[in-house]
């Protein structure tokens, strides 16, 4: 069982609640986990990644090496293709389609979208628009994101629940649901467009 | 024992509190700030009544973590690479007085300068002051060798310098904490009253005693726990893998399997007999190391005997940090790559968030600029470095903290007035204060603008210094009340901040304008706790 993963956003994103809950599920099953994350200057609104790796097995590098990742998460579509040196072959680019513009010469749509869909393997999902959908808020987006990552994901889906129940325990039930919702929706809708 | 998901840098934080540490000092840097901010936000901290309010720079929280130690009990400091230069006085010295109370320095280098404007390897000056110097490996390691630090603080009777990159700084993993926690030492001043007196005629019979005791830090890494020999059986290289670099070496034997002999370095100066033992045994030796290639310097020597591989030959690269599949490549394997980034990705540089203060201050100062002839705006260290980048394009330079007002001057100096120094408020407490002394003394033709978020912004908002202080300070420096100006930063005001600025430029003396307005940001983060305590309160009624 070892899954590697790069977790691709734009700084402010939110993609650290991503990795807090696969963290959290991977620690309470008794698994190895390694999360390097992006501090500091890149957080500006700048490209932000983190390198998240499963195992049952120890785990030495904090970085994914190049072409080693079973999956690149993204919550930002042209952020997915940064990392594509990262993905090894057969692995999966699971990304949001809701851009996140703040520079001027941000790619045209529909070339971005042209580029991803020539990719072998992908899920291209609204989360925002899901989000809103299921939850009633698009502020879970990250978590329809984990859910359509989540098949390509060598953990029990279950522990993903977990995972989302212990870092929002805090919080109370009710943004465990939300999120949880969330989640589902976003694995139904990777098991049906992968 | 249930497993902590923590940073490498929280898990020296935590080690350090359950090893026993009465205070930790030190000014925010990446990847280092996240140590002291999980000692502030620890209910056991508080508890313990640890120390841990943030210093005005790296030098005196150096300073006051040595006074700790002096009176007997552990102390921390913590600071990015690019702090021990401002430290450096008091670190080298500190290795001279040598400690009374466990003292642990931690410094966490950037290589590949992910936020910083050198990759400078500290190891360097652990090798400089003759200190032990700690390289954890891994998030385990990094809380054991807290503790352990103190003990062999205490044990040798000095200093000990521990050095992380930002790889294992910011990267998560589980942690088994240790079952027990130190207690705290006792207040116990030095037996020996002139120890910390580096008069010439006491600090000569120090350094003599850090020259003698070489033998025993150099016992101390060779009977370390975190040093260690494993055999194989093919000699036709060794390997000597320091820190993190003895991760990227197992990442490519993912069974353990390595063919050649490992010596693991997490501790220095380096376990000599085992160097000895590798280099004799095998033909040749590669080195791996994150950051400079001190190690392998040592062994390749100047006159490049040895048959030593590494940094230095181009079998790796010579800057930059280390990566799995680049020590892949080393050890022969055929590395496969991922695709290419497609051409229509573009750059996504950081920038100054919406609505922050800086932006008025720089779309001012473009225009009042522009008519005098650019080249003229001497930058710091801070958000407002920035200002750098497309759409400002504002300054000119940005190289260590304070260099701004004194650079400056400098340039004024040779004729180019006005210069126009920008810097923020926790960057002029930490190191501008003194650069501003100077032009006051010598009423050199510059304009200090102090850009005031009343923050330190770039590395996550933490308590500055300088807050409500800076007119006092700058008055009591020697500037001149009517040259000394303070305004709101916003937009509304930018006529009436390019007019002040217009105005000084003019001044033949040094003029201070401070534009003030809270980060964005922490004005948000603020909002937010005080709504949580408001909510609290109301809970409780």
């Amino acid at each position: 069982m070892k899954t590697d993963m790069v977790i691709a956003g734009v700084g402010g994103q939110g993609i650290l609640s991503i990795a807090a809950a696969l963290g959290s599920a991977a620690l309470d099953n008794d698994l190895y986990m390694k999360q390097a994350e992006t501090h500091g200057m890149s957080q500006r609104g700048g490209d932000v990644q983190s390198f998240m790796r499963i195992s049952d097995k120890p785990i030495y590098s904090d970085l994914i090496p190049r072409g080693g990742a079973d999956i690149i998460l993204s919550v930002e579509p042209m952020e997915a293709l940064r990392y594509l040196p990262y993905l090894k072959q057969g692995g999966y680019v699971v990304t949001n389609s809701t851009p996140f513009v703040n520079i001027p010469d941000y790619p045209e749509m529909e070339e971005l979208e042209k580029t991803i869909k020539d990719l072998p393997n992908y899920v291209l999902i609204d989360a925002d628009q899901i989000a809103e959908e299921t939850t009633g808020s698009k502020r879970a987006f990250n978590f329809v994101m984990l859910g359509a990552a989540s098949p390509f994901i060598d953990v029990p889906f279950e522990y993903l629940e977990e995972g989302i129940r212990k870092i929002f325990e805090r919080k109370g039930e009710e943004v465990i649901e939300m999120n949880i919702k969330a989640l589902h929706a976003g694995r139904k809708f990777a098991e049906e467009n992968k | 024992m249930q497993k902590s998901l923590l940073l490498g840098v929280e898990a020296i934080a935590q080690g350090a509190i359950d090893g026993g540490m009465s205070g930790v000092y030190a000014y925010p840097g990446t990847p280092s700030t996240e140590i002291t901010e999980y000692i502030q936000h620890s209910k056991q901290a508080q508890q313990l009544n640890i120390h841990r309010d943030w210093a005005a720079n790296e030098k005196t929280a150096m300073e006051s973590a040595l006074g700790m130690s002096y009176a007997g009990k552990r102390s921390m400091v913590c600071m990015k690479h690019v702090g021990l230069n401002v430290a450096a006085d008091c670190f080298m010295n500190a290795a001279i007085t040598g400690a009374n109370g466990g003292m642990l320095i931690v410094v966490a280098d950037d290589p590949s300068m992910h936020s910083s404007q050198n990759e400078q390897d500290s190891r360097v000056y652990g090798k400089f002051a003759m200190m032990p110097i700690l390289e954890p490996s891994n998030q385990q390691e990094a809380y054991d060798m807290a503790r352990f630090g103190f003990e062999l603080s205490e044990a040798c009777e000095i200093p000990v310098l521990m050095r992380i990159t930002t790889r294992l700084a910011h990267s998560r993993a589980g942690v088994t904490r240790a079952a027990e926690v130190v207690a705290q030492n006792d207040m116990k001043l030095p037996e020996d009253k002139v120890q910390f007196v580096l008069l010439p005629g006491i600090a000569r019979k120090r350094y003599k005693l850090l020259l003698n005791n070489q033998a025993k830090f150099e016992t101390a890494s060779e009977e370390s726990p975190y040093n260690t020999y494993t055999d194989a059986a093919d000699k036709s290289m060794g390997i000597i893998a320091c820190g993190l670099g003895y991760n990227y070496l197992m990442e490519n034997y993912p069974n353990g399997d390595c063919p050649y002999p490992v010596v693991k370095i997490s501790q220095y100066p380096i376990p000599r007999t085992m160097i000895q033992k590798i280099t004799s045994e095998c033909d040749k030796v590669m080195v791996l190391e994150e950051g400079y290639p001190v190690v392998e310097e040592m062994l390749k020597g100047y006159l490049e005997k040895e048959a030593v591989i590494g940094r230095l030959d181009g079998t790796l690269s010579r800057d930059g940090e280390l990566k799995p599949e680049m020590v892949g490549r080393a050890l022969g394997f055929d590395v496969e790559e991922g695709a290419e980034v497609p051409n229509l990705v573009s750059a996504r540089p950081p920038a100054l968030c919406v609505g922050c203060s800086h932006i008025d201050v720089y779309t001012a100062l473009n225009e009042v600029v522009a008519e005098y002839g650019e080249g003229r705006v001497f930058a710091d260290i801070g958000c407002y470095t920035l200002g750098a980048l497309p759409p400002f394009n504002a300054i000119n330079s940005c190289v260590d903290m304070g260099a701004s007002v004194t650079m400056a001057k400098g340039a004024a100096d040779a004729g180019l007035i006005p210069s126009v120094a920008v810097i923020g408020d926790s960057t002029f407490t930490h190191s501008g204060m003194t650069g501003l002394l100077d032009a006051v003394n010598e009423k050199t033709p510059i304009t200090v603008i102090i850009s005031d978020n009343e923050s330190i912004s770039m590395t996550g908002g933490q308590h500055s210094s300088a807050k409500g202080k800076l007119e006092a300070i700058c008055e009591g420096l020697g500037v001149e009340p009517e040259h000394l100006h303070v305004l709101t930063a916003v937009p509304k005001k930018r006529d009436d901040l390019k007019d002040l600025l217009r105005k000084e430029f003019e001044y033949q003396g040094v003029s201070v304008i401070i534009p003030r307005r809270v980060c964005v940001q922490k004005n948000v983060r603020d909002q937010k706790i005080k709504k949580a305590a408001k909510a609290k309160a109301a809970a409780k009624a």
